[in-house]
């Protein structure tokens, strides 16, 4: 960069000719034609080049700092690769936290790749198809570099090994991938609302902010590298997701109501898919950068805050999930934690229940909550497990027909009594865990009626493996689906005490450290 | 008035970059945290191409910033010399 040769147009005028320069009417067929989702969701739209890039990226020097992002990536991976960086983590409970991620989140990161494909082939006007079709390449690139920071992991840690299979299988998986396909299979301004204003702009900041500082701060480079990296693309994406519900709610006053009504829908989907990053800053990670707690009130009550402020000229109100959300802060870490410390045979990571010091890390981070709720249930299974009866639950759990997430969340405002919403229709009674989850089942029952629930079908007998034979004496049905999901039991699941993660970690740091 | 935030990766490049962003922007707060930095600013934040490429003692285009942008909050907007984040309330 040493010579720079004059610029020769600005950054204003360059936008302008590679975006709307590079765009035409059809004349073989009419646009209509052309685009055919463009109008079925009743959003009004009457310029199309109102819509304005605020970072006017165009494909060239789109191309030019992604290119300079993997050359720094890649190098680094390389780096931590050659230096066996896995050892430098704080232990190997963290490992869990990766497998995780790499399981749960990863394979929505090629879904998002798949869907802003679509919704930009979909969009009429070429400034938001140019920055859905930069999105859908940043998205690829990440589940991609996720893959391969993430095999350096594999190489040495159980659970890693089957994340693909088992992300269309696994019980909790279910919530991600379900949170994906919805919004996949709604139409291109649904989407871009789900996806790149509730998602990105919304929610984002508590996905990847925490957990990417977390893994700097538990000493995976590898992890961090790939998460700022995609991080860097983030920021486009939420300014998209912004410019969206912007552009949609000048072009016309009866997009609002429209535009409102995805606006609750999916921060509360999205909101309930995060509860599997609260358990992990609050749990997973053995050094933590700060708590669900925290991260929640600077990320969504204060900047959301501003957001919707910013947004209340247009008569937008914050979505109506989101007191309810707030509420629940002192609590959602703990109830979701327990569930996977209970159900730790059944899921390919390893569970356990937090050390001494951790209880009372938690109890200064919720005061009203943890030692009065939570720390006498941690105290009971850590003696239990002492005395040999580390407690695995073997019975399946209801599941919300709209987040797929087991029933254990509270009701409002008393956090001991489970919350239990139905619904009927068509002569079949729908379960839910909140009010939220139930009003999105009722606003489109047609939609969530055909969800694909882990436990109804595994009471169906569809998760066993070809040939599995369920009369027979002695049938396991818990081991038969876990051999479905392709996991390793005894090696992938239960407890963190007494793993071979455990034990492998010990013994490759003290042969980093000593010679022998 | 509410809260604008950027942040960015600690490296030797960003270095350069927050020191000019806190000298423009008096009112700003450095938030540290690992391998990253998040600066804070009541209503509006002000990037400009001048003051950074007076500090890395190089020509520096403000789409470079997203090399090693990590979040950022409020609206934007960008020309060739500066870069802006705002909340309108």
């Amino acid at each position: 960069m040493d010579v720079q040769a004059k610029k020769k147009l600005g950054l204003k005028e360059k936008y302008a000719h590679m975006t709307r320069g590079l765009d035409w009417e059809t004349t073989y067929q009419p646009m209509d034609k052309v685009f055919p989702y463009a109008k079925f969701e009743g959003i009004k739209v009457h310029d199309w080049d109102q819509w304005q890039d605020p970072f006017r990226l165009t494909m060239d020097a789109y191309w030019k700092y992604q290119a300079e992002k993997e050359r720094k990536l890649y190098a680094i991976l390389d780096a931590y690769a050659q230096n066996n960086g896995h050892l430098g983590v704080t232990d190997a409970r963290y490992v869990n936290a990766l497998k995780l991620f790499l399981t749960g989140v990863s394979p929505l990161e090629y879904m998002a790749h798949r869907g802003f494909a679509h919704v930009g082939r979909a969009f009429p006007g070429a400034g938001p198809r140019i920055a859905c079709q930069m999105q859908s390449l940043d998205e690829i690139r990440h589940v991609q570099t996720q893959v391969h920071a993430a095999s350096n992991y594999n190489k040495f840690y159980n659970g890693l090994h089957q994340f693909r299979h088992q992300h269309d299988r696994v019980w909790y998986l279910s919530v991600p991938k379900s949170f994906f396909d919805d919004a996949f299979t709604a139409g291109p301004f649904e989407y871009m609302i789900a996806i790149g204003f509730a998602f990105e702009y919304v929610l984002t900041n508590l996905l990847f902010v925490p957990f990417m500082s977390g893994a700097a701060y538990n000493g995976d480079m590898s992890t961090v590298t790939f998460g700022f990296s995609a991080q860097s693309d983030e920021a486009r994406h939420m300014t998209l997701g912004l410019e969206c519900i912007k552009f949609m709610l000048e072009q016309d006053p009866d997009n609002l109501p429209i535009v409102q009504r995805w606006i609750d829908k999916w921060f509360w989907r999205g909101y309930r898919v995060l509860t599997l990053v609260a358990m992990m800053m609050d749990y997973m990670l053995p050094k933590r950068v700060m708590s669900w707690k925290e991260a929640w009130e600077i990320y969504a009550e204060q900047n959301g805050g501003a957001l919707f402020n910013d947004l209340a000229r247009y008569g937008v109100r914050p979505p109506k999930g989101f007191a309810a959300a707030c509420g629940d802060k002192d609590y959602l870490s703990h109830q979701a934690w327990s569930v996977f410390y209970s159900y730790g045979a059944a899921a390919p990571f390893h569970t356990w229940t937090p050390s001494p010091e951790e209880n009372d890390w938690l109890s200064a981070k919720y005061p009203s909550s943890f030692d009065k709720y939570y720390r006498p249930l941690w105290e009971f299974y850590a003696e239990q497990q002492k005395q040999g009866n580390r407690f695995y639950n073997k019975t399946l759990p209801m599941l919300c027909q709209t987040c797929q997430i087991p029933m254990f969340f509270t009701e409002p405002g008393d956090p001991t009594r489970i919350c239990y919403r139905e619904s009927d229709y068509n002569g079949m009674k729908y379960h839910f865990c909140s009010d939220g989850c139930k009003e999105i089942f009722d606003n489109e029952p047609e939609k969530y009626v055909q969800a694909w629930l882990p436990v109804h079908q595994i009471y169906q007998g569809h998760c066993f493996k070809e040939g599995t034979d369920p009369t027979a004496p002695g049938f396991d049905p818990l081991k038969a689906v876990l051999d479905w999901y392709n996991l390793d039991f005894g090696r992938d699941n239960l407890d963190y005490e007494g793993s071979e993660d455990q034990k492998n970690f010990a013994a490759w740091r003290g042969m980093a450290t000593r010679n022998e | 008035m509410s809260t604008v935030f950027i942040a960015f990766q600690t490296n030797d490049e960003t270095r350069s970059i927050i020191d000019a962003v806190l000298a423009d922007n008096p009112h700003a707060q450095l938030d540290v945290q690992p391998a990253m930095v998040k600066i804070n600013a009541e209503g509006k934040l002000v990037i400009k191409r001048e003051s950074i490429e007076e500090r890395l003692g190089r020509p520096f285009d403000l789409q470079e910033l997203q090399v090693n942008l990590i979040t950022l909050s409020g609206n934007i907007d960008e020309d060739d010399d500066q870069f802006t984040l705002a909340w309108r309330n």
